[in-house]
């Protein structure tokens, strides 16, 4: 291809592997490495954190990640775009910084700030998911715009070699670089479309390459342990060829690829994010070598007019306990198990879940049909309480069973976490303030 | 005959709040018209029936052989506050290949 721009995908999601970035970064003659390492809840606990660590709430991770790949940009040239910023990228710009200090290297970085928009919502506003007010869902604690291309673009002149988010769109990471190489205006909707496309086949990684995917015998994948991430080679009008690094395990095809293109997609006819509406009824996929895909033909309809914000409250915690029972007549001792349990904790939680692990936890029963009989099964009730004490008894019920149960329960787990939950809701795209702050060693 | 969509198509499962997105892709493009015709939003629901709780909505993508559900009121009340083993529902997929179509 002529002109084109090469991006990798080095993280798919906050506790992705390490390696497969330095690989990128070493291996991979990258013009951009991105990434994508902040989920919903991801961004709601960094809040949580930076409320208690003001200088904190960027990603937990990013000195560890850093560490490697500061030396390995800047001797081949790579630009990194990142949310790694999470809720505090100005702690977490200057934070890279100290880092490339000890490391004796030179570091320009670019944070980008305005999504939290926490103090900008009203209490009358509309939940997405269920019509509510925001004022009926509880106790808010957060509220993060995703930001798109336009914000980033600033951050990309500025010459930075590290562009440090907070709340954007995940495609945006390679949209971003793709507008700002090749000079595409706002309202360029197709080449906005395509280069959403190659951001979304590449924002979770791993899960292009053969990961999330492979099934022995059915759809195998070489060389999982060394699952290699996948790059883009993106031309001018956006379209593109993917493959991955020489050497490294896993595979990419059409089948990885149309998976990974209807991820997560309500509706492939529109597709929103903060840049465009993107139809990807289109879109052609084709192998074009071994481990090597073009993809073309995606097309653009006008962003949407408002911004998408994801708001974090607080939702009590989570009381979880587990115990094992094997061989003739387990599942009836499992079950008798968790009557007990639901006996003993009668009326004290809204909703008391009894699993059976290795029967019906997953999809409520085995979905083909027919007798099924496990040799082995686990117990498990979970609840919530707004009360951390009250929603540990769950976890002490079932520990309890050893000696107040069923005949041989053996392995009794407990747990206790706060639950975070997530709503959405929109803003208008004028009331949200990007800013973009240069730190430098 | 009747086959489990395991043998025709795989599938991939993904969340937005308390949605199942599930992706159905035909193996080979001669069986996306069977896979159009017998794997229906209704037959769908039906099989997902005490776990997808909402309506199941289908886009049709013949040029990928896929055609993508969207399952509503599916992961217990949310990802984030589910009191399931798998909030995401991530091995929805798998149930959904568990279902029989009749192939003549």
């Amino acid at each position: 291809m002529a002109d084109t721009v090469r991006i990798g995908c080095g993280a798919g999601f906050q506790g992705d592997r390490l390696e497969p970035a330095l690989v990128l970064a070493e291996h991979g003659k990258l013009d951009y490495l991105m990434l994508e390492c902040l989920g919903e809840r991801t961004v709601a606990l960094a809040q949580l954190r930076k409320l208690h660590e003001p200088n904190h709430g960027y990603d937990s991770l990013l000195d560890r990640r850093m560490t490697g790949l500061l030396p390995l940009i800047k001797r081949n040239g790579v630009r990194v775009v990142t949310n790694m910023g999470a809720a505090n990228p100005l702690a977490g710009a200057a934070a890279i910084v100290a880092l490339a200090k000890t490391l004796g290297l030179k570091v320009r970085v670019a944070a980008l700030t305005g999504d939290d928009v926490l103090d900008l919502l009203e209490p009358s506003q509309k939940v997405l998911e269920t019509g509510e007010s925001l004022s009926s869902v509880g106790s808010l604690f957060s509220a993060n715009a995703y930001l798109g291309v336009e914000a980033m673009l600033p951050a990309l002149e500025s010459g930075a070699d590290i562009i440090l988010t907070g709340r954007v769109a995940d495609p945006s990471l390679a949209l971003a670089p793709l507008a700002h190489r090749f000079g595409w205006a706002l309202d360029d909707q197709d080449r906005f479309a395509r280069g959403t496309v190659v951001g979304h086949l590449l924002e979770c990684a791993g899960q292009l390459t053969g990961g999330y995917f492979a099934d022995p015998g059915k759809k195998d994948v070489a060389g999982m342990a060394n699952l290699g991430f996948p790059f883009a080679d993106v031309d001018a009008d956006g379209n593109a060829q993917l493959s991955k690094v020489a050497g490294t395990g896993g595979t990419i095809n059409r089948m990885t690829a149309t998976e990974q293109l209807l991820y997560e997609v309500t509706d492939p006819f529109a597709y929103l994010t903060p840049d465009i509406t993107a139809d990807f009824s289109a879109v052609e996929i084709a192998e074009t070598a071994p481990d090597t895909i073009s993809v073309t033909g995606a097309r653009g309809k006008p962003r949407p007019a408002t911004l998408k914000v994801s708001v974090g409250y607080h939702a009590g915690y989570i009381g979880e306990g587990e115990i094992s029972y094997g061989g003739e007549n387990c599942v009836a001792r499992a079950q008798l198990g968790g009557e007990i349990v639901a006996e003993r904790l009668r009326g004290q939680f809204q909703e008391l879940r009894v699993d059976i692990l290795g029967l019906s936890s997953l999809h409520t029963r085995p979905m083909s049909g027919g007798d099924f009989s496990p040799y082995e099964v686990r117990l498990r009730v979970a609840g919530r309480s707004a009360d951390r004490e009250m929603a540990a008894r769950i976890g002490e019920e079932v520990e309890a069973l050893y000696t107040n149960g069923p005949a041989g329960g053996g392995g009794a787990r407990k747990s206790t976490q706060e639950q975070i939950g997530i709503v959405s809701c929109l803003i208008a795209r004028e009331t949200v303030k990007p800013q973009v702050t240069v730190f430098e060693t | 005959m009747k086959r489990k969509l395991y043998e025709l198509a795989h599938a991939r499962a993904g969340d937005k709040g308390n949605t199942t997105i599930l992706s159905l892709i035909a193996y080979r493009a001669e069986d996306f018209p069977l896979l159009r015709e017998r794997v229906t939003p209704e037959a769908v629901k039906r099989h997902f029936a005490g776990i997808i709780k909402g309506e199941v909505k289908r886009h049709e993508l013949p040029h990928l052989g896929a055609l993508q559900f969207v399952g509503e009121d599916a992961l217990g009340g949310g990802v984030t506050t589910s009191l399931g083993v798998d909030a995401h529902g991530k091995s929805l997929s798998s149930a959904l290949l568990e279902m029989e179509i009749e192939t003549d």
